[in-house]
């Protein structure tokens, strides 16, 4: 869901910047589109920017240069109650003095929207999150993804052309959170609303997002969905804060198209496809994701490079095998092993070869 | 060890365990109340036992009674005499009683006994002791032709009643009743000055609350917003007159406001007012107004603060992203989140206000004084049963407001800091 053209876009930052003390800038020439009916996360770190994006489209931060525009209006100077944008905040905002319909209604009254009807809209938003039956509770009286359900519903309730979400789950345990970003997800795709997402965890931006934002000091490192992100990282912040990943630096020996022969410091030569290498000569950071390492010669693509590698640890995690390997001077080289019938079982102190496919080997800046 | 249900569950040594619980927990208990037990002494010696006294006090007074034996005897055997006009008998009896305080000196306290309810009784009674050693019967025409006062059917009413130790007569008085001839009676209306005074009192104190609300409200909220440091200076400020002595800060609103003060000149010196024109802005209910205001806004603001720091401020933002204005993000949002603060300083302001005394004393003039400058005026003629029974008209005005606040509110949902 790509969409380049400026007045297709739904959302759109241009050139937008933002410092809070003008000495340094928080936000570093945003520009961002967003489609109708698209869920787009920001990820990144803290201070990464990512929530001062989402809080200058909200309108509780006014962008220090730039242009935001919300479906082709420029919404610079409009003030947040005029945006008719639904947001869930990190800890749901619900109004502890209001029952939940109370809260509810509380969008729908100020937009003057009369009583039968508001009564009809918050009975189809309570079971749309299936909390119909606690409508007379106090939010107080909720627990934490019951909170976070009302608080979606109330960001829905009133039909925004936008919705948007700053760490909602971030509160909530482990398998409550997991469950929730299904539902969120379903929501978006029956309700066909366009939502932006914030968050640090990479696993929620992956499972949920039709494009992710990679914010890194101030700026988007990469937007992409989600499966080319995690394995076709454009840079090595990317490639390190997405998943996991092996690092083997080293010089580009030999460049053609987006082949690449690297030699590790070590001096062993190794294949990879170039991604943001330029020239012959140049320092680089070869990046492999561990489910991708192979050590059977059958599973590695015929003429491949292989490194010497001997194995330090072996940790049963249940559904893999993550194995610790000494490989090209670095000790931490993490290969992992699905936990299949059959599988062989490597011992520490062991000597193995490892290899892999060289598209799986991305030659990164340093 | 399974138990089965209804058997009665004991210890690992046989002892029931309800009972090793609770003396468990009594032990507990009793440590828990040694450590009160200094302050719950304290509180009691300096504080419960005090105003149970003046709570006595405010109905018995022996002044009379004890001094006039003689009188207080036939008062109890003639309950339904005449007070328009007691026998001889009767007479009799107050001259031997004259006479005996003037050799024990007590004419003054049963003097001042009688004076509460009717004005004017100590010189009487002064008069008549000097002379009652020589009076000869009858007793009656004797006592008249020293002063016909003595015949005053109030007079008798009054002795009758200070002829008993407990009476609730000070609180009549205190209510701005006065005995007649005919018995007790409103006073006119120009001498109405206790109920008047508390009325007052409680209005001006109802001003004062409100005005320290309107105040304090956008202080605490700057207090409860800024950043941590500029906000620790704000709250030097806020608590600065806490470390000044009442005294000089009273003294320092006279300065500004009085009539040759440092607000009238300035405005002299703008030409905003003639030099004829000075306000008058001290010594009347004004400079109390003022001056209170500025004692008591600190209590104002400390609750409130307390309340204002724990609302996060995602509550106006999630209010104002569902479309509510500022205003009403504020009233529908932000100001039923502050009640509590606002419940806790208006009634500590008012509580306070209304037994305020130093200030309105100071700077009140004859103007302002409220209620409490009354109790000591009495306190300071030793009147003290009156001014205990306006101390006590006051104390249950505020425990009855307490308990409305608490019907209507809830003392649970204060929230002091």
């Amino acid at each position: 869901m790509t969409l380049e053209s400026r007045n297709d876009a739904f959302v759109l930052f241009e050139h937008v910047q933002k410092s809070y003390d003008g000495v340094t800038l928080v936000v570093k020439d945003l520009n961002l589109t967003i489609g109708k009916g698209e869920f787009l996360t920001m990820l990144g770190p803290s201070g990464s920017g990512k929530t001062t994006c989402l809080m200058m489209l909200a309108g509780f931060e006014t962008a220090t240069h730039g242009e935001i525009r919300l479906d082709g209006v420029n919404i610079n100077s409009v003030p947040p109650h005029k945006r008719g944008i639904g947001m869930v905040f990190q800890n749901y905002a619900l109004f502890p003095h209001m029952t939940v319909a109370e809260n509810l209604a509380f969008p729908l009254e100020v937009r003057g929207m009369g009583k039968t009807e508001r009564e009809g809209k918050i009975k189809r938003a309570l079971d749309m999150v299936q909390m119909g039956a606690y409508a007379n509770r106090r939010p107080a009286q909720l627990s934490g993804g019951q909170q976070q359900r009302i608080a979606l519903a109330r960001a829905l309730v009133f039909d925004p052309k936008l919705v948007l979400m700053d760490e909602p789950l971030g509160a909530l345990d482990k398998q409550l959170r997991e469950h929730m970003q299904f539902e969120i997800k379903h929501l978006h795709e029956n309700l066909g609303i366009t939502v932006v997402y914030v968050t640090h965890d990479q696993g929620e931006a992956l499972t949920m997002s039709d494009r992710v934002a990679v914010f890194n000091d101030g700026r988007i490192q990469q937007l992409a969905p989600p499966a080319e992100l995690y394995e076709r990282p454009e840079n090595s912040f990317v490639a390190q804060f997405i998943g996991e990943n092996n690092k083997l630096p080293g010089t580009i020996e030999e460049l053609s198209g987006d082949k690449a022969l690297v030699r590790l410091r070590t001096g062993e030569l190794i294949d990879a496809t170039a991604v943001n290498i330029k020239e012959k000569g140049q320092q680089t950071l070869v990046s492999i994701r561990p489910e991708r390492v192979e050590f059977k010669p059958e599973m590695m693509p015929p003429g491949a490079h292989t490194l010497d590698a001997e194995v330090v640890e072996v940790i049963y995690m249940g559904d893999i095998l993550r194995v610790v390997l000494k490989v090209a001077g670095s000790d931490d080289f993490v290969m992992k092993m699905r936990n299949t019938l059959g599988q062989t079982r490597l011992e520490p102190g062991q000597k193995i070869k490892v290899g892999w496919h060289p598209q799986d080997a991305r030659a990164l800046d340093p | 060890m399974a138990e089965v249900a209804g058997e009665l569950l004991t210890t690992a040594d046989g002892r029931p365990l309800k009972a090793a619980l609770q003396a468990a927990q009594a032990r507990a208990r009793r440590r828990a109340f040694l450590l009160v037990l200094p302050l719950l002494l304290f509180v009691l010696l300096t504080f419960l036992v005090p105003i149970g006294y003046m709570l006595k006090r405010s109905f018995e007074h022996d002044g009379f009674a004890s001094s006039a034996p003689a009188l207080v005897a036939w008062f109890a055997e003639n309950p339904d005499f005449d007070p328009a006009n007691p026998p001889e008998e009767a007479f009799a009896a107050l001259v031997s009683d004259l006479a005996r305080m003037q050799v024990e000196k007590t004419t003054g306290v049963a003097g001042t006994r009688i004076n509460y309810s009717v004005p004017g009784t100590i010189s009487l009674f002064k008069g008549g002791a000097r002379v009652a050693a020589d009076l000869q019967p009858p007793y009656k025409e004797a006592l008249l032709a020293v002063d016909p006062a003595w015949g005053r059917p109030a007079l008798w009413r009054g002795m009758e009643s200070a002829s008993h130790v407990y009476t609730p007569e000070f609180y009549l008085v205190a209510s701005d009743h006065k005995l007649t001839d005919a018995g007790w009676a409103r006073g006119a209306e120009n001498e109405r000055i206790y109920l008047y005074l508390f009325g007052k009192t409680f209005l001006v104190s109802a001003l004062i609350t409100l005005i320290c609300l309107a105040l304090a409200f956008p202080v605490a909220h700057l207090l409860a917003t800024l950043p941590l440091a500029k906000s620790s200076l704000l709250m030097i400020l806020v608590l600065l007159p806490f470390w000044t002595s009442l005294l000089v800060r009273t003294t320092s609103w006279i300065v500004l406001l009085q009539e040759q003060g440092v607000v009238n000149n300035v405005l002299v010196a703008l030409g905003l007012i003639d030099n004829s024109g000075r306000l008058a802005m001290m010594y009347n209910m004004t400079g109390t107004v003022v001056a209170m205001t500025h004692v008591l806004l600190p209590f104002m603001i400390l609750p409130l603060y307390s309340v204002m720091r724990v609302i996060p401020p995602s509550y106006a933002r999630a209010a104002r992203s569902l479309g509510a204005t500022s205003w009403t993000t504020f009233r529908r949002v932000y100001l039923p989140q502050t009640l509590p603060g606002i419940a806790a300083g208006s009634l500590l302001v008012f509580i306070l206000a209304v037994g305020y005394y130093i200030t309105p004393a100071l700077v009140g003039g004859a103007d302002g004084q409220l209620i409490s400058n009354l109790i000591a005026f009495h306190m300071s003629k030793s009147n003290w049963s009156l001014a205990a029974a306006i101390a006590a008209m006051l104390l249950v005005s505020i425990l009855l407001l307490y308990w409305l606040y608490d019907r209507l509110i809830g003392i649970d949902r204060l929230k002091f800091g």
